[in-house]
C-alpha cells in the first residue's frame, strides 16, 4: 500500500469515526462508511491540508471511494 | 388542565457526569472549582472555572458514553454536554424505547444561554488565518443552540415539539416551565427539557469579565470563590455543563407505571424592563416571577420547604433576590431553607436553572437541603434565613421553589411538589 494510501485512510477513520478495516480502497464514502455531503466537504479539506493540495469543487464531486481520493491526489503530486 | 410530572433526570456538571455523582459531591460540600485548563488564563484578571472533569478524573465525564465520535469531533461541547444530559434523562424514565405513535408525542425543548462560543472564537481564527475555504462544513450546525434538541431527536427519533429557549442565565428553567405547558396544552405527553452550557473559552472568560461579572479575587483559592449571602462575594464563578428532565402527562406516567419524581405546579415569568445586565434595584421583576409561579400552584407560601436560589455570588445580584423572597414570603420565611448551588459548581449560565431544578427534586427525594459553601459572614441581609451554610441539612422537603434570572432583565420561576 501507497504512502498516500496510508495517510487518507487514516484521516477517513479519524473523521468518519470507522473502523480502519472497513476503509477499503474499494470502500464508498457514502454508502459503505456512513458519510453525507458535509462529511465529503470536510474530508476534502482534511485532504488538501494533509498533502499540500487544491481539490477544486468539480473534483471533489467525483471522489466516491477511498481508492478516487488516493488517485486523484496521487495525480496531482 | 393536563398535570405535568418529572419522571427522568439527566446532568453533567463540574462535580460529575452524571446526577447521583454531582448530588453526592454536592451533599459532601464539594467544589468544582479550579484554574481554568481550557486554555491558557495566565493574563486574565479571573483564572478560574468549574469545569467539566475529564473521562479520569474521580468524578469527570465520559462523553464517548452516548455521543457518536462523529458527533463529538463536529459539535461544540455544549451540545455534547446536552445529548448526554438528555440521554441520561430517557434511560432513567425508561423510554429509551417508545413506539412510532409514542414518539409522535415526544419532543425536546433544551436550549442554551450562548451556545457555540468556543467553536464561534476557534473558527473565526481558521477564517481570518487560513481563509474561507478552511472553515469546516459543520461550523454553523455545530454551533447552534437549538442544535443540542435537533440531536437529540435524531438520536431518539422524537417527533414532537422541537424547540430551543434562549434567555440568558434562565434558560433552563423557561425550558422546563415551557415545555410543561406544551404538554399542559396537549401538544405533546413527553417532553425533555432543560439546558446547557460550555463558554469557558478565552473569548467567554474575557467577555464576563470586562463585563465585570466575575469573581477576581480567588484565583489562589478557587474553591473559595463562589460565595453567594458572604460579605467577601465578588461576582461569580463561571461553571459548565448541562441539566436536562424528562416532563410527562400525569395520567400517562401513571399509566406505564413510571417513577415520578415530582409534579410540576407551578410557573412564572418576568421581565425587570431596567437594565441590560443590574437587576432591578427593588428586584420586582424577581419578585412577580416567583408570585406568579406561586399563584400558579394553588400552594401556600408556607407550604415552600426549600427555595434553590439564582445567589450567583454577586455582590448586588444576591442581595436583591434575597430581598424580593423576603418581601414575598413575610413571615414564612422562618420555616423554609434557602442555598445557591452555585457556590459548589458556580454558575452554569443557560444549564443552570435545569441543574438546580434536579437539585430541587433530590432535595425532595431524599428529603435533605443542599449547602451554601463559602458562608463564612453573611452579609447584613440575611438575617434570620436559613441559607444552610457549609453543610447539607435534612429536613422536611415536600413543595420546592427554583429561581433563574439573567442578562437583559429576564426572570424565570418553578414551583415543584412532591406526589
Amino acid at each position: 500500500m501507497s504512502e498516500t494510501a496510508d495517510r487518507v485512510k487514516k484521516i477517513v477513520v479519524e473523521h468518519l469515526g470507522v473502523e480502519a478495516e472497513k476503509v477499503t480502497e474499494d470502500a464508498s464514502f457514502i454508502d459503505d462508511l456512513g458519510a453525507d455531503s458535509l462529511d465529503i466537504v470536510e474530508l476534502v479539506m482534511a485532504f488538501e491540508e494533509e498533502f499540500g493540495v487544491e481539490i477544486p469543487d468539480d473534483a471533489a464531486e467525483k471522489i466516491g471511494t477511498v481508492k478516487d481520493a488516493i488517485d486523484y491526489i496521487e495525480s496531482k503530486q | 388542565m393536563r398535570r405535568v410530572v418529572v419522571t427522568g433526570l439527566g446532568m453533567v456538571s463540574p462535580l460529575g457526569g452524571d446526577v447521583e455523582t454531582t448530588w453526592k459531591n454536592i451533599l459532601a460540600s464539594r467544589s468544582g472549582a479550579g484554574p481554568i485548563t481550557h486554555f491558557d488564563a495566565t493574563d486574565y484578571v479571573c483564572r478560574i472555572a468549574c469545569e467539566v472533569k475529564p473521562a479520569d478524573h474521580e468524578y469527570g465525564f465520559d462523553p464517548n458514553l452516548r455521543v457518536d465520535h462523529k458527533v463529538q469531533r463536529q459539535v461544540d461541547p455544549f451540545i455534547i454536554f446536552g445529548i448526554d444530559a438528555a440521554g441520561q434523562a430517557l434511560e432513567d424514565a425508561g423510554l429509551t424505547d417508545m413506539s412510532e405513535q409514542e414518539r409522535f408525542r415526544a419532543g425536546c425543548s433544551i436550549g442554551s444561554g450562548i451556545g457555540g462560543l468556543p467553536g464561534i472564537e476557534s473558527e473565526s481564527l481558521v477564517l481570518h488565518e487560513k481563509g474561507p475555504r478552511r472553515v469546516s462544513p459543520h461550523f454553523v450546525h455545530g454551533r447552534l443552540i437549538n442544535l443540542i434538541s435537533g440531536q437529540v431527536s435524531i438520536k431518539y427519533g422524537l417527533m414532537g415539539p422541537n424547540h430551543a429557549v434562549v434567555t440568558a442565565c434562565s434558560t433552563g428553567a423557561h425550558s422546563i416551565g415551557d415545555a410543561a405547558r406544551m404538554i399542559a396544552m396537549d401538544d405533546a405527553d413527553v417532553m425533555l427539557a432543560g439546558g446547557a452550557e460550555s463558554t469557558i473559552c478565552p473569548i467567554g472568560i474575557a467577555g464576563f469579565s470586562q463585563a465585570r461579572a466575575l469573581s477576581t479575587s480567588f484565583n489562589d483559592t478557587p474553591e473559595k470563590a463562589s460565595r453567594p449571602y458572604d460579605v467577601a462575594r465578588d461576582g461569580f464563578v463561571m461553571g459548565e455543563g448541562a441539566g436536562v428532565v424528562v416532563l410527562e402527562e400525569y395520567e400517562h406516567a401513571k399509566a406505564r407505571g413510571a417513577k415520578i419524581y415530582a409534579e410540576v405546579v407551578g410557573y412564572g415569568l418576568s421581565g425587570d424592563a431596567y437594565h441590560v445586565t443590574a437587576p432591578h434595584p427593588e428586584g420586582s421583576g424577581a419578585y412577580r416571577s416567583m408570585e406568579m409561579a406561586m399563584r400558579k400552584s394553588g400552594l401556600s407560601l408556607a407550604d415552600i420547604d426549600y427555595v434553590n436560589a439564582h445567589g450567583t455570588s454577586t455582590p448586588l445580584g444576591d442581595e436583591l433576590e434575597l430581598g424580593a423572597v423576603r418581601r414575598l414570603f413575610g413571615d414564612a420565611i422562618g420555616t423554609m431553607s434557602m442555598s445557591s448551588t452555585k457556590s459548589a459548581i458556580g454558575h452554569l449560565l443557560g444549564g443552570a436553572g435545569a441543574v438546580e431544578s434536579i437539585f430541587c427534586i433530590l432535595a425532595m427525594r431524599d428529603q435533605i437541603v443542599p449547602p451554601t459553601l463559602n458562608l463564612d459572614n453573611p452579609s447584613e441581609g440575611c438575617a434570620g434565613v436559613d441559607l444552610v451554610p457549609h453543610v447539607a441539612k435534612e429536613r422536611k422537603v415536600k413543595a420546592v421553589l427554583n429561581n433563574s434570572f439573567g442578562f437583559g432583565g429576564t426572570n424565570a420561576s418553578l414551583v415543584m411538589k412532591a406526589i
